[in-house]
């Protein structure tokens, strides 16, 4: 029997995900199962979406999400009818000032953090033990999704929250000292866990915590043997810094996520990539297209910059080609990952100015 | 490709993130720096005090002949920066390639590194008021007053460091003098400098603990200012008004610096236009230094139409023109803004702008692609206008009339003034004002300094501080 190529597990991949886009679009569109927004939604419409979409390049029929539209309530307009008497959680983004964005939830946060589980390795973030979730929870997917991932493997999860609406504030008041001192506060916080609590091997936190947490102490020495970490300060520099000086000799997982898409993983680290970091969505549930700013409905080659679109298909969300505020470089397909992943991920450039980052 | 590294602590570094250092006009990339992350300089400053130790076991003579060897090789040789080498003429066409400044401003801005280094001990001695720097060796010394001793306040001297003029690098020199390892922030468009002065004191003979070099963004130099015991921040307002009220960082912002006639001269004006002109002009009107305000109690309109006629003189030529005295704005963008933000504060009723009428095709000049502000003088019928009160990256300067008696109080503050007059009264009243920095009394420019009379803070005060000391015997 021929060995299976990189080509065909590509194939296989496009085909899966577009039976996949048929099963959603048939699942939003319809009205025993759709949510009033898209129902609503396909009325303005000249077609019905599930005649006209049957594969994920037809998607580009509805346009592009816009976010805007997750701008507050009523959140029930997004509840699917076929997943009603579900218990639903609403996580935000967004929402340093004014009404922050809604996203519900039912399950969606558990089957990704039980994916991303399974990229895990059993040594180095043991079956059992405890965890520390240094960063922002409050009304965020984060504080559940961690949870989850810590009891799914068997363990307990202890958390020390981050109020990143209060850091964006103390920012754009240029408080620097405040922000420092609030850091100070966090971090304290997170290094009484650790020394009262042995068995935590495990933590998710984010770049700047992660430097704050290494300034006070060796978290070898404490036991850690495992890292997954995300955030905005995440690039190949932070990367390098962490491999190399923070946290030798521990298990270092960069991962990209928010609340829209869910979690991607990062490629395996090699040293032709200098430490730049590739991120794969959790295909088929999410698709990135790395597009032309100029005209999204073309993806940049292979290599190319070009800003990331994603394609969220659950059957809680819906959410096809919203631009997000990141750009990035086009990846190519990997074995472990036979579709497009996102290399380099930044601020879009022409938002720079207007949007505030690297708070946590 | 030329790598600028990091250097940690003298050792060079490269960072996975890297800044392309490009040509201002073609775009040509000359260099590219290693980036440090934050966090990386926060990590390194925890062994400032090591850094200290280890500079602190010099005594100031050795220092003192380090410095003399490092100005002939800063000046001389050919030294390695990283993996490569730059001879001083690279240098210099490198530092007007990436930041837009002449190249006869660029040799005169490194002529000022050159003498910094040269004259450390005069230096040194100015900035600790005549007392011989080699008290600095020993704990404590014994003088007729009593003991003496000073404790050093911090391990190490930051600096966020600008792109628009390298002589401010003789500001921080004294510190490694002063036996205080220091942390530095480049300009974006100026590694140049700083990597150049660094090879040059450590070919020399500097422990490599007493110099660090961090290439960074925003965070990173925030980084800097906190984890520095002392800093000093250059920058614009908004860039320095964070840390104002941070007695452990040193600003460097706007000058607002100013001219001032008195009653007793101002009829003598046109003996001092050339003083005047310079002190608006000189290093195409980009030091804190600069005139940016003119006083006078009457015949305001004669003094500034005077100077508008003088100052238009002043043409943009090419960055190589042994006489050329404007630097060129790296992006040319900046060069349209500030025009368009003189031309929008000139809708403000009562100032006109004087140069206009001898320059027909406007404020900004493109010479060899190269974006230029020409001099720009304004006169203002009260000295509220607006106009004023501001400071361009360009010889700008407004001139109104104010009487006498209410001048100091009009004035706000002002890091250089020179005033003309022989007044007792009005010296006295400028001796007692708060928001003046540094003093001229007669025809001085204001970018005339004189190393024992340190503005802007006096570095050696800034770093160390005089401790109460006692000995006894042990007999109780």
């Amino acid at each position: 029997m021929a060995a299976v190529t990189l080509e065909d597990r590509v194939l296989e991949a496009r085909s899966r995900l577009d039976a996949h886009v048929r099963e959603m679009v048939t699942w939003h569109f319809s009205p025993e199962t759709g949510c009033p927004f898209w129902l609503k939604y396909a009325q303005a419409l000249s077609f019905d979406p599930r005649d006209k979409i049957n594969s994920y390049a037809d998607l580009k029929l509805l346009g592009h999400f816009q976010d805007e539209w997750l701008r507050g309530g009523p959140v029930r307009r997004w509840l699917p009818k076929g997943l009603a008497g579900q218990g639903v959680s609403v996580f935000e983004t967004g929402g340093s000032t004014g009404v922050p964005k809604y996203r519900i939830n039912m399950n969606d946060f558990r089957t990704d953090y039980e994916m991303f589980s399974d990229t895990l390795s059993d040594t180095t973030f043991p079956k059992g033990s405890d965890w520390l979730m240094l960063g922002p929870t409050g009304p965020r997917r984060l504080r559940l999704a961690i949870e989850h991932l810590a009891q799914h493997r068997g363990g307990i999860a202890f958390h020390v929250d981050l109020d990143p609406r209060w850091v964006n504030k103390l920012i754009k008041r240029s408080a620097f000292h405040e922000l420092e001192l609030y850091k100070e506060h966090v971090t304290a916080q997170a290094l009484t866990i650790l020394r009262a609590n042995d068995n935590v091997k495990c933590i998710f936190t984010t770049p700047k915590l992660l430097e704050s947490l290494c300034q006070k102490i060796d978290l070898v020495r404490y036991g850690i043997t495992g890292i997954f970490c995300g955030g905005t300060e995440m690039n190949a520099q932070f990367h390098r810094f962490a491999l190399e000086e923070l946290v030798p000799g521990v298990d270092f997982r960069p991962t990209y996520g928010n609340t829209l898409m869910g979690l991607a993983c990062h490629k395996p680290v090699v040293p032709e990539d200098e430490f730049k970091i590739a991120y794969y969505p959790p295909n088929p549930r999410a698709v990135f297209e790395i597009v032309d700013p100029d005209d999204t409905t073309k993806t940049v080659a292979y290599g190319e910059t070009g800003r990331v679109m994603l394609t969220t298909l659950t059957k809680e969300f819906f959410i096809p080609r919203f631009l997000e505020r990141d750009e990035g470089e086009r990846m190519a397909p990997i074995d472990l990952y036979p579709w497009d992943g996102v290399q380099n991920l930044r601020l879009f450039s022409r938002l720079q100015s207007s949007v505030v980052v690297g708070v946590y | 490709m030329r790598h600028f590294p990091v250097l940690r602590a003298g050792k060079a570094y490269r960072s996975a993130a890297r800044h392309q250092v490009r040509h201002f006009v073609t775009g040509e990339i000359l260099g590219e720096m290693s980036m440090a992350n934050a966090g990386l300089i926060a990590r390194d400053l925890r062994d400032a005090p090591r850094w200290a130790a280890t500079l602190g076991e010099m005594s100031i003579r050795e220092l003192s002949s380090i410095f003399d060897r490092a100005a002939v090789l800063f000046e001389e040789e050919a030294l390695a920066i990283g993996d490569w080498e730059q001879s001083f003429s690279d240098y210099l066409h490198n530092l007007s390639a990436t930041t837009g400044m002449p190249m006869s401003l660029c040799r005169k801005n490194a002529q000022k590194v050159v003498i910094a280094m040269k004259e450390i001990v005069p230096t040194l001695k100015g900035l600790m008021r005549g007392l011989e720097p080699e008290i600095l060796d020993k704990s404590a010394v014994e003088t007729e007053q009593g003991f003496l001793s000073f404790r050093r306040e911090s391990t190490s001297l930051g600096a966020i460091l600008p792109s628009n003029s390298p002589g401010v690098h003789s500001l921080w020199l004294p510190a490694i003098a002063l036996k205080t390892p220091v942390v530095l922030k480049p300009g974006r468009q100026e590694p140049w400098s700083p990597h150049r002065i660094a090879a040059a004191l450590l070919a020399a003979g500097l422990p490599e603990q007493a110099i660090s070099l961090y290439p960074t963004d925003h965070n990173g130099a925030r980084e800097i200012l906190l984890g520095c015991g002392r800093s000093m921040l250059f920058g614009d307002e908004r860039t320095v008004a964070p840390w104002k009220f941070d007695h452990r960082v040193q600003i460097h912002g706007p000058g607002w610096s100013k001219w001032l006639i008195g009653e007793d001269l101002v009829d003598r004006f046109s003996d001092y236009l050339n003083v005047m002109v310079s002190s608006i002009c000189e290093n195409s009107g980009r030091s804190c230094l600069n005139v940016s305000s003119v006083w006078v109690p009457r015949r305001g309109r004669e003094v500034a139409e005077s100077l508008a006629e003088r100052m238009a003189g002043i043409h943009a030529l090419p960055l190589d023109h042994p006489k050329a005295a404007l630097s060129a704005f790296a992006q040319p963008q900046i060069a349209h803004a500030i025009s368009a933000m003189v031309d929008n504060l000139l809708q403000t009723p009562g100032a006109v702008d004087l140069t206009a009428k001898h320059r027909p095709n406007g404020r900004v000049a493109e010479v060899d692609g190269a974006a230029f502000l020409l001099p720009t003088l304004i006169w203002c019928e009260r000295s509220d206008h607006p106009l004023m009160q501001m400071e361009f990256l360009f010889p700008f300067a407004a001139v109104a009339e104010v009487p006498s008696d209410l001048v100091v109080d009009e004035m706000q503050e002002t890091l250089v003034l020179t005033a003309l007059t022989q007044d007792e009264t009005l010296i006295n009243k400028l001796m007692n004002a708060p928001h003046i920095d540094r003093l001229n009394i007669g025809a001085i420019p204001t970018f005339h300094i004189r190393r024992d009379q340190p503005h802007e803070g006096n570095l050696f005060e800034f770093i160390y501080r005089q401790r109460a000391f006692q000995v006894a015997g042990l007999e109780a």
